[in-house]
């Protein structure tokens, strides 16, 4: 008997360091699942910003720019028609061939003038235009360096030097104007303002900005008025009958559809056959809006079950009608958590790219929009957009552009926490 | 009047009817002495008026912006020789384009036929017409509402009753946007995937293995070639889909579950909403870091490994995928693991069960059905899921399961087919929406299930 006992407890015993190995690995596995989490985000932000810090800053060049009238071929700069007419690119040609000396052979000239970008000439325009009497005088301009030479210029004399597109004479010559110090990094402002271009050094994602703000400004008008009035419905009028249960299994069955089937509904309903505007911030705000409802009904509905019955038997116990009750006591009392539910699926809305593209945001479009019913594009779309693009100074405009969304996100959701924090009240 | 200013127009009458009926509710308490001898509270006579005055208009205004559009079409088509009206639906909308291209002046009048120029400016006429009509007719019932409603006030008007009503009704309305949205994306997606098996049967559609819409619009053939066979799209989803959940569901797993019974508080607080960052990065910026981060390095991996793989292998779509899947996988991990209640885990760790055997042995099967759920609620997510595929996956559709080659996804084909220029009667972009409609079904199918599956293993513990 007592053998036969010991010899049990050794079988346990000698399990036992089995047992504890196992336990081990099971919680290195766990350990190391973790680890590959926050490996996954720390590589995706270092790369992103790794390849995007450097879309602030653009490389400009100063060159000595005469305002020839007879280069240009106009006489009379009040004119704006005569302006109009006027090759500025000529200027920055004659600029740089007073620069760096005659150039032998056409090759030769097309590399010098692709020093600088084609939009100089623009920026010359827009001074003359601002201060006529230029015409005739010069002055020494920072002018916008070509996309090739901005992306050699800032891999210089790293370990990664991009030579790729840009010759060993422009080299020399930029190399020349560096000693100089008449070339540089400057704060990269167009990024912030201007809209898309096929030229990377004049893209920027100010029109994409004022899409999204659009486009938003839409969609928050309609999914949070209508979400928190669905929430209330739900959470307070709501008779348990089938329509009921069958808004539930709706609302919750759209929360989980992809949302490029939203983007098939939007071309089918509301282009095909409402006849809305293509590519209109108006058109992308309704989708957007159809896509986040069920988050802000959801937290809404959240927000309303938080608020204790006291409060509800209280004001029906003054002699309160139940929509009295609801409208003014539930619904100021919830309204932080609503607002919190608002914020994070307007922060869905402002990531979302499918159903856009479905509905025609993913136009090339260079001006800042102006209204609801115009052609815009959005910040993520821009991003898809210029992702797709073969020049390599795109991939440091697209980081850029990814920075600047991802800095909204964490401003709208770190927004969300101080409302939560500041304004929820625990009872 | 344009319809915005029509509803500026609406708002600004029916603040007028709330001003009238709220100080004609006050002349109506004077003479009975104060305004508790009346039935509701002046607030809700003024609304009372305000509703009456502006949501008859309203909904005639709804109605008229909803159904302006083909009225007007039809009485132009009625309007033109009926030798210029052509037979067939494609040609009949053409010329119809035609007419309200020349009437908005971009189309110029010199090169059209004479009819065309007189249907243009028929239709120009009769949306002139149109447009004055309903103004009349709206402001008419805005007006003719406000007097009756402030006309027939009583003291003994039951004005809250009436509001309320009109607030419980609007409120269902809002709640059933849901269900219209529902019905709205079923509706237009079947009904042009319907268009779509009218061009190409279906059986060709579900069975056949060779997949390339562009060929099928050149050559001017209409089904038959076999070219919109879809079996190549369903397997690189799902090969795209079982790679992410292959990384997804073990990772998210094993992480939820030793957040929750191994780290330590401090490391739970910072780990935690470390991994929902990933939850919150856009799906495009994934796409972006698929395509030219993670790819590339793959394929130089394989180069050194003597592998070739394509830069568009699915591999790297599917890595991505299963990264940005990961959060969703172990919050619900997470949430299902909490429930299981104490009593289990106690009993086990008094039996002298280590930590992982109470894990391995209680916890998870108790907790399967919920895991079950929240897989397949994960597999959905992959499915539909859009961006990443289509900046890091292919667009020839081969057949193959082979994770370093190419593949297409029935979303990634969704998108191609119907960005940039469409005709709508191509079968080449209906294919889109019936692409879509399977993609609904399936998604609507996984997420029935999964959301019966969690629901049913929360009542158990409940």
């Amino acid at each position: 008997m007592t053998e036969h006992k010991a010899s049990t407890a050794e079988i346990i015993r000698a399990s036992l360091k089995r047992r504890y190995r196992a336990e081990r690995r099971f919680r290195l596995y766990g350990l190391l699942a973790v680890c590959f989490g926050l490996l996954a985000v720390l590589l995706l932000l270092t790369d992103i910003i790794g390849k995007g810090h450097g879309a602030f800053r653009q490389t400009y060049v100063q060159l000595p720019i005469h305002y020839d009238p007879e280069l240009l071929g106009i006489g009379d700069a009040t004119d704006p028609e005569t302006l109009m007419r006027g090759d500025y690119q000529a200027l920055v040609r004659q600029a740089l061939r007073a620069r760096f000396g005659e150039v032998s052979g056409r090759a030769e000239a097309r590399e010098l003038n692709a020093l600088v970008s084609d939009g100089a000439g623009y920026e010359l325009l827009a001074r003359l235009r601002a201060r006529p009497a230029l015409l005739g005088t010069s002055e020494t301009l920072w002018l916008l360096a070509d996309d090739d030479v901005d992306t050699w210029f800032k891999s210089r004399g790293g370990s990664n030097e991009f030579t790729g597109r840009v010759s060993e004479r422009q080299i020399a010559w930029v190399a020349s104007l560096a000693e100089q110090g008449e070339v540089a990094l400057r704060f990269n402002a167009n990024f912030f303002t201007r809209g898309d271009s096929r030229e990377p050094e004049e893209a920027g994602i100010g029109g994409a900005a004022k899409g999204t703000l659009l486009t938003l400004a839409i969609t928050l008008l309609l999914a949070f008025p209508i979400g928190v009035a669905a929430a209330i419905y739900l959470e307070e009028f709501a008779p348990k009958n089938r329509w009921t249960d069958f808004i539930e299994v709706n609302i919750n069955n759209l929360a989980a559809v992809p949302s490029v089937i939203f983007g098939l509904l939007g071309l089918a309903v509301f282009i095909n056959f409402f006849q809305m505007p293509r590519s209109a911030p108006v058109l992308g705000g309704v989708v957007l809006a159809l896509v986040t409802l069920p988050t802000v009904i959801i937290s809404s509905r959240a927000a309303i079950k938080s608020v204790p019955p006291s409060i509800r038997e209280a004001a029906l116990a003054v002699g309160a009608s139940k929509m009295q009750v609801v409208l003014s006591h539930v619904l100021p009392l919830a309204m932080p958590g609503m607002l919190t539910g608002a914020i994070l699926g307007m922060a869905h809305a402002l990531g979302e790219t499918a159903p856009l593209l479905m509905i025609g945001m993913v136009a090339f479009i260079v001006d800042v929009p102006g209204g609801f019913t115009e052609s815009a594009t959005v910040l993520p779309v821009q991003i898809f957009l210029w992702a797709d693009s073969p020049e390599r100074a795109f991939v440091e405009k697209t980081s850029g552009a990814i920075m600047v969304l991802l800095a909204f996100l964490t401003l709208m959701n770190a927004l969300a926490v101080v409302l939560r924090k500041r304004l929820e009240r625990r009872w | 009047m344009s319809p915005v200013n029509l509803v500026i127009s609406l708002a600004l009458l029916s603040a007028v009817a709330y001003y009238l009926a709220h100080s004609r509710s006050l002349a109506l308490a004077k003479p009975l002495g104060g305004i508790r001898h009346l039935h509701s509270l002046p607030l809700y006579y003024g609304l009372r008026g305000a509703v009456w005055c502006g949501l008859p208009a309203l909904v005639v205004l709804c109605l008229w912006l909803m159904f302006d559009d083909p009225v007007v079409q039809s009485l132009v088509l009625a309007g033109l020789p009926a030798n210029a009206v052509p037979a067939g639906p494609a040609e009949r909308s053409l010329l119809l384009s035609t007419v309200v291209n020349v009437a908005s002046g971009a189309l110029p009048v010199a090169e059209q036929p004479a009819a065309v120029v007189a249907a243009a400016e028929r239709y120009n006429t009769l949306r002139g017409s149109g447009q004055l009509l309903v103004a009349v007719i709206t402001l008419g019932v805005a007006v003719s509402g406000l007097l009756w409603g402030v006309r027939r006030m009583s003291p003994q008007l039951r004005a809250r009753q009436e509001v309320e009503k009109v607030f419980r009704w609007a409120l269902l309305a809002c709640a059933s946007i849901a269900i219209f949205t529902t019905l709205g994306i079923l509706l237009s997606v079947l009904f042009e995937a319907l268009r779509f098996f009218q061009a190409v049967p279906l059986t060709d559609f579900l069975f056949g293995l060779e997949w390339s819409p562009q060929m099928a619009i050149r050559e001017g053939q209409v089904g038959g070639s076999g070219a919109f066979g879809a079996v190549p799209l369903f397997v690189g989803t799902l090969l795209i889909s079982a790679i992410a959940l292959l990384v997804a569901v073990p990772v998210g797993l094993m992480s939820a579950i030793y957040l929750a019974e191994y780290a330590s508080a401090r490391m739970r607080n910072v780990a935690k909403p470390a991994l929902e960052i990933l939850a919150g990065v856009p799906t495009v910026v994934y796409g972006f870091f698929a395509a030219l981060t993670v790819a590339p390095f793959i394929r130089e991996l394989g180069a050194t490994l003597g592998l070739s793989v394509s830069s568009e292998s699915a591999l790297a779509a599917g890595l991505v995928m299963g990264v940005m899947i990961i959060p969703f996988v172990s919050s619900l991990t997470d949430d299902i693991i909490t429930a299981v209640p104490n009593s289990l885990r106690d009993g086990s760790l008094a039996l002298g069960a280590t930590r992982s055997e109470t894990v391995k042995k209680v916890i998870v099967p108790a907790a399967l059905p919920g895991i079950v759920g929240g897989v397949l609620l994960a597999a959905s997510r992959a499915i539909g899921e859009t961006m990443i595929v289509v900046m890091a996956a292919g667009l020839a559709a081969r057949l193959t399961l082979n994770p370093l080659d190419t593949v297409t996804t029935i979303t990634v084909q969704i998108v191609t087919l119907l960005v940039g220029d469409q005709e709508f009667d191509s079968p080449k972009t209906l294919a889109a929406f019936a692409l879509g409609l399977m993609l609904f079904v399936t998604t609507l199918l996984l997420n029935v299930i999964a959301l019966y599956i969690v629901k049913k293993y929360r009542e158990l513990y409940d």
